[in-house]
């Protein structure tokens, strides 16, 4: 079951909320819609769903018109962002209804029914909780009554809105693991709508960044991580620092720093240059071309250490990620005055208005990686 | 005692309790008293005599039948003034009030010029065997008009707040619209549906002013029991009138209670909530 998305648009009073969205969803595969508040995701989802329209553009599915359908035809589990659980009725009641609203032709016997339930309700762990109303559950149990709920219908897609939005750490991050686990167990579809980008990189298998209702970039966490395809992407996800690279005679440099090569062949004469902060190297040799920086502060987060660096040729501070027992080892301190050089870097050329060109983007890597 | 953070609870609690018992339960203990003055033997006479029990049927069906057809028309009502925006829907929501505006006398009269067999309404219904003034009709009438801002009103707050969310969840679980309206909707607004049909009740069963001038009061036939009441009282029967006004009191009471168990059945969801 293959969905294909082209050319959506959808336009609200105030905002294009997509924009010429264009998307394929393989069949099985677990898809994230990863974007800030107002991306378009949510109304991308919600298409899918039924339960808006686009203005312009067709969705497919196996080749035939989707939008033809009504929501409640579609066969899909959607799993609300606020979990839209039934209040009046217990969680037995909620996770059957999909099953008792069918005609009675198709509808399963009480028996049959009764027994789905129960296996559902074991399957998102909550046997013994069947009598309880939604009221009486705690956030993350309410949303696997949501989602036992939608796949109760057993539908070809299951959307989820947010899902982990209104759950605080420590659950969200079991519930990711165990949604994870069950995709892989029921190899169903699964499009899901999220701002949080360590939830997209973690659990998806293909992971659709948008942003002001485009998509910007299309693949596997991997490549969306290591070869972002616009500045959007490159900020967006993970943590990043940027600085300008400015052409220097023949060759491009920022600082004291110069990638070497120039794959524009002198055409640009700007660049804004991403770099993150595991891809800094803090004790270059003087051989190499390197920022003198200052190391200012050192902020330990458990196995991970943030450190700030001012780096005075650059005008501004740069951060660098490294290992926390790589602190000692290097024997870092504040107040150190180290040489700083990344080991990989994303560039986009300007144009003279200052707007970066995107499809020239230079993928950096420098020729000999020393070990930081 | 156990400290309470916020403050106040004595003095507002016991300027609760004295207004209630001087406004509420004063006049209906001296109600009480007076009634006693029949004697119980009166009593039995006068509650079973067919001309009371006739009036006092139809005060308690008549009313019992507004209600609920307040409380459908009165959901509707509330749906489109919540859900939809027309032009002129705030004169609209303003004029549900108008029931409660009008005093009731003139209801009555404006009811009664409507459909006498020569009114506006009147003259079209009569040639099709249907009367309306001065029949148990005119009275029903009558108590659906005085009832009806009841339940749009206790209704409105909760339609607003209902979640989209949920229908749409009973939608793409493949519900029909009916189905959603029955199932989900309806379920959920039963509590307040069941306060305003309370409310709408309460008021039908004890309206005067706007039923006594279409009614036309036809002993046996369309004379409500407040009316008996009014007519013992201009006899300075006043034991009799209190001993009636008591049975009638009786009789709401009752009916009030039956809703409130109904009531909180149809919120159990929430009631286990704590």
């Amino acid at each position: 079951m293959t969905l294909e998305l082209s050319h959506l648009n959808r336009r609200f009073a105030e905002y294009q909320a997509l924009d010429d969205v264009s998307l394929e969803i393989a069949p099985g595969e677990f898809l994230a819609l990863l974007g800030p508040s107002g991306s378009g995701k949510t109304t991308l989802l919600r298409i899918l769903a039924g339960l808006d329209y686009p203005d312009t553009g067709s969705v497919l599915k196996d080749g035939k018109d989707f939008l033809a359908t009504t929501a409640r035809e579609r066969n899909i589990g959607m799993v609300f962002q606020h979990y839209a659980l039934f209040r009046h009725l217990t969680v037995l009641e909620n996770i059957a209804f999909g099953l008792r609203v069918r005609p009675w032709r198709k509808r399963p016997s009480r028996a049959v029914i009764r027994e789905r339930v129960e296996r559902l309700l074991k399957r998102v762990q909550l046997d013994g909780l069947g009598r309880r109303y939604p009221s009486q559950l705690s956030g993350g149990q309410r949303q696997r009554v949501a989602l036992a709920r939608a796949l109760a219908v057993e539908p070809d897609i299951l959307l989820l809105d947010e899902p982990f939005g209104a759950l605080d750490a420590q659950v969200r991050v079991a519930l990711r693991r165990w949604l994870r686990e069950l995709h892989e167990e029921l190899q169903l579809t699964t499009v899901f709508v999220t701002h949080d980008q360590e939830e997209a990189l973690e659990l998806a298998d293909r992971v659709a960044v948008m942003n002001n209702g485009r998509v910007e970039q299309v693949g596997s966490p991997e490549m969306i991580y290591q070869q972002p395809a616009t500045p959007f992407v490159c900020e967006f996800i993970g943590k990043v620092n940027r600085f300008t690279v400015r052409r220097n005679g023949a060759g491009l440099a920022a600082g004291g720093w110069k990638p070497e090569d120039d794959p524009w062949q002198g055409r640009h004469t700007e660049a804004v240059a991403y770099v993150r902060p595991e891809q800094l190297r803090l004790a270059v040799p003087a051989s190499q071309p390197a920022w003198e920086a200052r190391l200012r502060h050192i902020y330990l987060a458990g196995s991970v250490a943030h450190l700030e660096l001012q780096v005075e040729s650059l005008e501004q501070p740069l951060e660098a990620d490294i290992a926390s027992e790589d602190l000692s080892r290097l024997g870092l301190q504040a107040g150190m005055e180290l040489r700083v050089a990344p080991r990989g870097a994303v560039l986009f050329p300007r144009d003279g208005q200052g707007a970066t060109i995107n499809h020239e983007r230079w993928i950096w890597h420098a020729r000999s990686p020393v070990p930081a | 005692m156990r400290r309470q953070v916020l403050p106040g609870f004595g003095l507002s609690f016991g300027y609760a309790l004295t207004y209630l018992g001087l406004i509420v339960l004063l006049p209906l203990a001296a109600l009480a008293w007076k009634a006693t003055g029949i004697g119980f033997h009166g009593l039995i006479q006068l509650l079973s005599g067919p001309r009371t029990l006739a009036a006092l049927r139809l005060s308690l069906f008549g009313a019992l039948l507004a209600a609920s057809i307040n409380a459908v028309v009165g959901l509707l009502i509330g749906w489109v003034l919540v859900r939809y925006r027309f032009p002129g829907r705030r004169l609209f929501d303003a004029l549900v009030d108008l029931p409660f505006a009008l005093p009731t006398a003139v209801a009555g009269i404006a009811l009664t010029t409507l459909y006498a067999p020569n009114g506006w309404l009147g003259r079209w219904l009569e040639p099709l065997g249907i009367k309306v003034a001065y029949t148990p009709i005119g009275v029903l009438v009558a108590m659906v008009f005085v009832g009806f801002p009841f339940v749009v009103r206790t209704l409105q707050p909760v339609l607003a707040s209902l979640e989209r969310d949920v229908e749409e969840a009973a939608e793409s679980l493949g519900a029909r619209r009916h189905q959603t309206f029955f199932r989900v909707i309806l379920p959920m607004l039963a509590p307040t549906l069941l306060t305003g049909f309370a409310l709408a009740l309460a008021r039908a069963v004890g309206e005067y002013g706007s039923v006594i001038f279409i009614a036309g009061n036809i002993p046996m036939h369309s004379e409500i029991a407040p009316l008996l009441i009014v007519q013992k009282l201009e006899q300075f029967d006043t034991a009799g009138a209190a001993a009636l006004g008591v049975a009638l009191l009786l009789l709401s009471f009752l009916l009030l209670v039956v809703i409130a168990l109904l009531q909180r059945w149809s919120n159990r969801w929430a009631e286990r909530a704590a």
